[in-house]
């Protein structure tokens, strides 16, 4: 059994009267792609840094490859940031800036060439090594500050937020890029985003993180079909949320305050409150479904809108009496094409696709 | 259209146009041609290389042009080295806020003239002055020294009026600088001597030569406080060009010294870029 490459151990860290990481346990093993997925302000920023070494937890260990580094200066860590505005120096060219780290490292001119060329051809930036940082595009520089951190062959390669200054077509494009460079490299990735595409497509593991804490860190296939708490379920994918009462508890079902009885499944987090909250995937409405299908729950819904987006293309809908909107995903076939505007449609949904969580 | 752009790039060229030709290209074609004319035997004028021949055979000319230059040159440095803490824990160190009230008390003193903050200086220093009285007053003399008219008291007078214009530069050059570029240096590696050499001064570069012209042109040409502050031997260049002129009344000369003077910055000034890899329109963009 190889030791992981990070190991968390009851890492704390407060400001004041805030506390920002909350007492952390986790640990990220050797070539993995681990992401840490959350909304802004939950405190993934400030546990990079302390990775990194910029900031020194208040409390806990921080051991990298398994040596204590809690309190190791960030020049002396074998983990390399890449910043989220790049931190590109602008008064170097970009051989220059790849070359930046190695030099610090004493190593002989001769060779420092040999790895900087060798990793802008990695890049996809050969002969771009003269080049001023002000003549690349966004993509370009964003590559170039990957190979900076990457030609130190860190244990470790953090990435804060870094396609987030990106348009959305180059950002899709580098998201490809990346995991195949990190396939390609086999360092280990651990990669901070508030953007669940980019976790979900790019990680081995994914880490939900909400008010300085760890929801579920689990693969992105798991997190999506089996979230462990209703902040999960709520953040990861899009969701509907319908507020409802329990109506039984051995099958569960549950009531919606305009009268809709359904077959649910309880999320892992449920205790003996009566108020929950119910999440349906948008994908996972069933429309026109036939008669042949048992067990699963039917209601009524009213098109109120269509949402004309390609291939996610959906449907904006009421459900049963209520005025409850409901976003339901529209199959890729034309077999739903003649739905208009305020068409009634039958729907239906199976139980394990209804989701329980406390309110 | 085009014809509107030329019009107006005219009209706010010219008074830029006149002002160099009035009072810049002028005076010094008048100055060089004075610099060249002498009088023969009779009196009568004629066109010579005196005036400048008598500045390298005479000895005190010489020894004063050098001096100057190098006090210029040290007063330069001095000046960034003094400044660039105080620039940096500006811009870098302090919060926003503080960072503003800070730059404004850094400029307060310059709403002052220069000649009543050398004066300043001189109330501070003299024999009679403060600084004596206080050390005498608590007995750690018995005597008081004289602080002033030696060549420190004129350098500190000369670093303590050109630190303004080295600061503002370096201020605004540091001010541009992303903090993250400092934080990337310490994560690739960098210890912070390192980044101090490797990323900051580079970085600031621009700012600090620019600064460092400004500084080391307007040593140069300082007449007050090396007038003030320095003793009889410290000698200043300016001071041999206002003799010359108005002591005594030998204005060809005073032009021949004035133009070399102007050669003289020229040339540190260009070797001093050359030496340090920078170029004059970057710097002082």
């Amino acid at each position: 059994m190889n030791t992981p490459v990070l190991q968390i151990q009851n890492l704390r860290k407060t400001f004041a009267d805030f506390t920002a990481v909350d007492t952390l346990n986790f640990q990220v093993e050797e070539g993995s792609f681990f992401s840490i997925l959350g909304p802004s302000g939950c405190g993934k920023t400030t546990l990079l840094r302390m990775i990194a070494g910029f900031l020194e937890p208040s409390s806990g260990t921080l051991l990298i490859r398994g040596k204590d580094m809690t309190t190791t200066p960030p020049n002396r860590r074998p983990v390399n940031l890449v910043f989220q505005n790049l931190a590109l120096f602008p008064m170097m060219n970009v051989h220059e800036n790849i070359a930046f780290g190695l030099r610090r490292q004493g190593l002989a001119g001769r060779e420092i060439g040999q790895k900087v060329e060798a990793m802008l051809e990695r890049v996809h930036l050969s002969g771009f090594g003269k080049k001023n940082i002000s003549q690349l595009s966004g993509g370009q520089k964003q590559r170039v500050a990957i190979a900076r951190s990457l030609v130190l062959e860190p244990s470790l390669l953090l990435l804060d937020e870094p396609l987030g200054a990106l348009d959305l077509k180059l950002r899709e494009q580098m998201k490809i890029e990346l995991k195949k460079l990190q396939e390609e490299v086999g360092t280990t990735f651990m990669y901070i985003t508030h953007d669940q595409s980019e976790a979900l497509v790019m990680s081995d593991q994914v880490a939900v993180m909400n008010k300085g804490t760890f929801e579920q860190i689990d693969t992105p296939r798991n997190l999506y079909s089996n979230p462990a708490t209703s902040f999960v379920a709520g953040f990861v994918g899009e969701t509907n949320i319908l507020p409802v009462q329990v109506a039984s508890r051995r099958p569960l079902q549950v009531a919606t305050s305009f009268g809709l009885q359904l077959h649910a499944t309880a999320g892992i987090d449920l205790n003996d409150s009566d108020s929950l909250a119910l999440y349906i995937r948008p994908e996972s409405i069933i429309l026109e479904p036939s008669d042949s299908m048992k067990h699963i729950n039917r209601f009524l819904l009213t098109v109120q809108n269509i949402l004309f987006d390609g291939s996610n293309t959906k449907l904006l809908a009421t459900i049963a009496e209520s005025d409850h909107e409901f976003t339901v995903a529209l199959p890729q076939n034309q077999q739903f094409a003649h739905i208009a505007k305020g068409d009634h449609i039958q729907a239906g949904v199976h139980p394990e696709s209804c989701r329980c969580f406390v309110r | 259209m085009k014809n509107h752009i030329r019009l107006s790039l005219y009209i706010f060229l010219t008074p830029v146009l006149l002002w160099l030709l009035l009072l810049i290209v002028i005076p010094h074609i008048e100055l060089l041609i004075m610099s060249l004319k002498g009088t023969d035997d009779l009196g009568d004028p004629v066109w010579t290389l005196a005036n400048y021949r008598h500045f390298f055979t005479e000895q005190i000319y010489w020894y004063t042009f050098v001096r100057t230059a190098v006090y210029a040159m040290l007063t330069t440095v001095l000046t960034f080295v003094v400044t660039f803490p105080v620039a940096f824990y500006i811009t870098k160190v302090v919060s926003v806020r503080l960072s503003g009230f800070l730059t404004i008390v850094l400029l307060m003193p310059f709403w002052v003239s220069e000649l009543v903050r050398v004066y300043g200086w001189m109330i501070l220093l003299r024999e009679s002055g403060v600084i004596n009285h206080l050390l005498i007053s608590s007995g750690l003399m018995n005597t008081p020294i004289e602080m002033l008219y030696n060549d420190i008291s004129m350098m500190m007078g000369l670093v303590y009026t050109s630190m303004l214009f080295m600061a503002v530069p370096l201020i605004s050059s540091l001010e541009g600088m992303d903090d993250s570029i400092i934080e990337a240096a310490h994560d690739l590696g960098a210890s912070p001597p390192t980044i101090f050499c490797k990323i900051i001064i580079p970085y600031a570069a621009p700012g600090i030569t620019s600064g460092s012209i400004v500084v080391f042109m307007l040593a140069l040409g300082n007449y007050l406080t090396p007038t003030l502050m320095g003793g009889k031997n410290s000698l200043w260049f300016t001071e041999q060009i206002y003799n010359e002129f108005i002591a005594s009344f030998n204005w060809n000369q005073g032009a021949a010294f004035g133009f070399l003077l102007l050669a003289l910055s020229s040339i540190i000034i260009w070797a001093g870029l050359k030496l340090t890899r920078q170029e004059l329109g970057r710097a002082l963009s």
